[in-house]
């Protein structure tokens, strides 16, 4: 799609930005010491600290991988919704007064509070980084996404420019503006999302049964014809003779082709829907043979999202109630879009997006999503990976890093606990909404095919130009306010954990200060680069990944901590690295990265699924088991 | 775990037991995903299926018990505070509850 960057967009965007840069510079003069630095003091007000605790914990990949993923197959993106609300059960339950007794800045406090080990420094401060620098990804991808339809960027202007914008946030300012800036945000998200959906229901559904061509039912044997309904077929070469289920028809202003997609339509019947390709050349874009632009002689992908039918026949439904939405949009007939490649002579490809029209009862049960379409086959490995990324949703968000810290920015464990309170409540009531935007956008007829993560802004665009830049804004924001969340997590386990921990280097507060900022410079830019190379992914698949190598890091010696008494330090260590390096290797093994991340054949890879939760987990745990009674102290048996 | 205070292992046994609660509501949910899709699709409650109820459930299921934790836990007494801090890492507990006192 092409996007016409708006002026009021523009102008919304740079005024929140700038009101929030300003706003950590404003608070930011106060925090010299690195109490305040990185604990803002523990003076937070618990009230504020739940909402930031949702500003921190809603991220780009909440907001926009989740309503791209539902808006594009359903219910399944919503599964993730579950997972990551689930997971603050676990962190309010059993971590949260703990944390808040035993640690002081960092989340290897906490795991060294009994040892005072510089290997449990050392390897807690490397998993934060490690678990960090995975969630940075998916948030600068997220970045980069917005800033295209929003200011005409291209998706690395944007990249860098969250890059800039967070490590001037983090160095100025340190806890507590990123905590006053997380509230912000994490309020106006939830307030808006609200917005949206009260905007959405009123709007309620239309059909739109031509908003694509389609020719037929005609017989199979009509197919093999040099015509086609009165229209010339283009002879199948250069790749396409490969796929006989796409037809091309030549257009009478020649420009380019009208691409059709063979679909099953009763006995020995067909029918042709319309499909749209776009190939990458080294000259740029082509969609269906002509060039991306806006000229007579250029093409553009349409947007898509339609329903080809309501219940009833009805044309339009007219304001729906909150139960309402589900039922109708269940006896509706919903066009969800696939795709295909096609490889050509000079080894440039095009992907053919074609339509799936599909009743809307499959959108709203698990299993469409085709990494979900395991649980209902008979494959153990599709049903291990969904398990998997259940287990390491629910026991993530407790091992998070950027979200432990937030615990030493209140007083005491009264305070954490009824911040962690407000946290659910905020966080449970928008992921309760992302399943109307979601859906909401699915059927808004305005989603593009080339990037999921942009579902949720698109929809609002589709209802009004401001709405669109406001949640836009606050989309941007919101990863700003994560990504410094993220980065000062890290600058504290480089300052704090490796360097005055392990390496014993002895700094004074102001310089300990100093080499955090220095650090966060450092990983900021880290994940600039990191944020153009993974471009292509859903932001929300990626952040799963970030959640199996925080819970199988973090998670098993947290727990084992708190409730064993014969836990070891060496235990602790080889459960942190174990459960590190077993996940990470997983993943970067794993078929998912082989395919988008290297471009490499996803057959040859290594890992028999791609959540490595399920396994790693419970390794990390049985590691700290073994390593801990064969180091157990001889004279006190604990 | 002697030094922690008698509210300190209350709390703890009440997040613990909240805690097993929500586990088996969530592992509900997980395993009839996997091994019984098809009962995820039936209308349970005002036409909505079990996956959109039972998910909205698990939701609103985690507020309320956060709520319940938060009413239920014990506040303690301030001049107590002291025996929880050099304890080893053991369960939730409280070690300054001035606020709520």
């Amino acid at each position: 799609m092409i996007y016409d960057p708006s002026w009021i967009a523009v102008f919304v965007f740079f005024t929140f930005v700038g009101a929030t840069v300003g706003l950590s510079f404003f608070l930011g003069r106060k925090a010299k010491s690195s109490a305040g630095y990185f604990a803002a003091h523990g003076q937070i007000p618990w009230a504020v600290n739940g909402i930031a605790f949702a500003g921190d914990y809603l991220s780009a990949a909440s907001f926009l991988g989740i309503c791209g993923m539902i808006a594009s197959y359903g219910y399944d993106g919503f599964l993730y919704s579950i997972g990551f609300l689930a997971g603050w059960i676990v962190a309010l339950f059993v971590i949260a007064e703990p944390m808040k007794r035993l640690g002081r800045f960092t989340f290897a406090d906490a795991l060294d509070a009994k040892f005072d080990s510089r290997g449990i420094k050392a390897a807690a401060g490397a998993s934060t980084l490690v678990v960090s620098v995975f969630y940075l990804i998916p948030q600068m991808v997220g970045a980069g996404s917005l800033i295209q339809p929003l200011l005409g960027f291209p998706h690395w202007v944007g990249v860098v420019l969250v890059g800039i914008v967070v490590i001037t946030i983090v160095v100025t300012a340190g806890m507590v503006s990123t905590t006053w800036v997380q509230f912000l945000k994490g309020s106006l998200l939830v307030v808006f999302s609200a917005v949206l959906v009260v905007l959405l229901l009123g709007r309620g559904f239309v059909a739109q049964p031509d908003a694509f061509e389609s020719i037929g039912p005609i017989p199979v044997a009509g197919l093999n014809q040099a015509e086609i309904a009165g229209r010339r077929v283009l002879p199948a070469t250069d790749g396409w003779q490969e796929h006989d289920d796409l037809v091309r028809f030549s257009r009478s202003d020649d420009v380019g082709f009208d691409l059709f997609h063979v679909q099953p339509a009763g006995e020995a019947q067909v029918i042709l829907r319309q499909a749209q390709a776009i190939r990458r050349t080294s000259d740029g874009a082509m969609i269906d043979g002509a060039p991306l632009g806006r000229e007579a002689t250029q093409k553009e992908l349409k947007p898509v999202g339609t329903l080809t039918k309501l219940p009833d026949g009805q044309s339009e439904t007219g304001p729906l109630g909150p139960v309402s939405f589900f039922n109708t949009l269940g006896e509706s007939e919903v066009v969800l879009w696939r795709n295909m490649t096609v490889e050509h002579e000079d080894e440039t490809k095009s992907t053919v997006y074609f339509q799936k029209l599909t009743p809307g009862n499959e959108v709203l049960r698990p299993g469409e999503h085709p990494k979900f379409a395991g649980i209902r086959s008979d494959e153990p490995g599709g049903k291990l990976n969904f398990l998997s990324l259940m287990l390491a949703l629910f026991c993530g968000t407790a091992s998070l890093p950027h979200i432990l810290i937030r615990y030493y920015t209140v007083k005491d464990g009264a305070a954490a606990r009824k911040s962690t309170i407000v946290g659910i409540a905020s966080i449970g009531f928008f992921y309760v909404l992302t399943l109307y935007l979601g859906l909401g956008a699915m059927t808004s007829g305005s989603m593009d095919l080339t990037d999921s993560n942009m579902a949720a802004p698109l929809l609002a665009r589709s209802i009004s130009t401001w709405l669109f830049a406001i949640i836009s804004a606050i989309a941007f924001t919101t990863v700003l306010g994560t990504v410094s969340g993220l980065i000062l997590a890290s600058s504290g386990a480089v300052a704090h954990d490796i360097l005055v921990g392990v390496v014993g280097m002895k700094l004074s507060e102001a310089k300990k200060v100093r080499v955090a900022k220095i650090a966060a410079v450092v990983v900021g830019a880290i994940a600039i680069v990191l944020g153009i190379l993974f471009k292509e992914m859903n932001v929300g698949y990626l952040v799963g990944w970030a959640f199996s190598v925080a819970a199988s890091a973090n998670l098993p010696a947290l727990v084992m901590l708190l409730f064993w008494k014969a836990t070891t330090k060496e235990g602790i260590v080889a459960s942190v690295l174990v459960g590190m390096i077993s996940s990470l290797g997983w993943i970067l093994l794993s078929s998912d990265t082989y395919k988008s991340v290297y471009g490499w054949d996803p057959e040859l890879a290594y890992a028999p699924f791609s959540q490595p939760g399920i396994v790693t987990i419970p390794l990390a745990f049985a590691t700290l088991i073994v390593v801990s009674l064969m180091t157990k102290p001889k004279a006190a048996a604990a | 775990m002697s030094s922690l205070t008698d509210t300190q292992r209350s709390n703890a046994r009440l997040g613990l037991w909240l805690f097993a609660v929500y586990l088996v509501l969530y592992l509900g949910f997980v395993l009839l995903s996997a091994f019984a899709a098809d009962v995820m699709e039936r209308p349970v409650l005002a036409g909505l299926n079990l996956a959109i109820v039972y998910g909205f459930g698990l939701i609103v299921g985690a507020l309320l018990m956060a709520l319940l934790y938060g009413m239920l836990c014990k506040s303690e007494p301030l001049d107590e505070s002291s025996h929880g801090s050099t304890s080893q890492a053991a369960t939730a507990g409280d070690e300054a509850q001035g606020d709520l006192a």
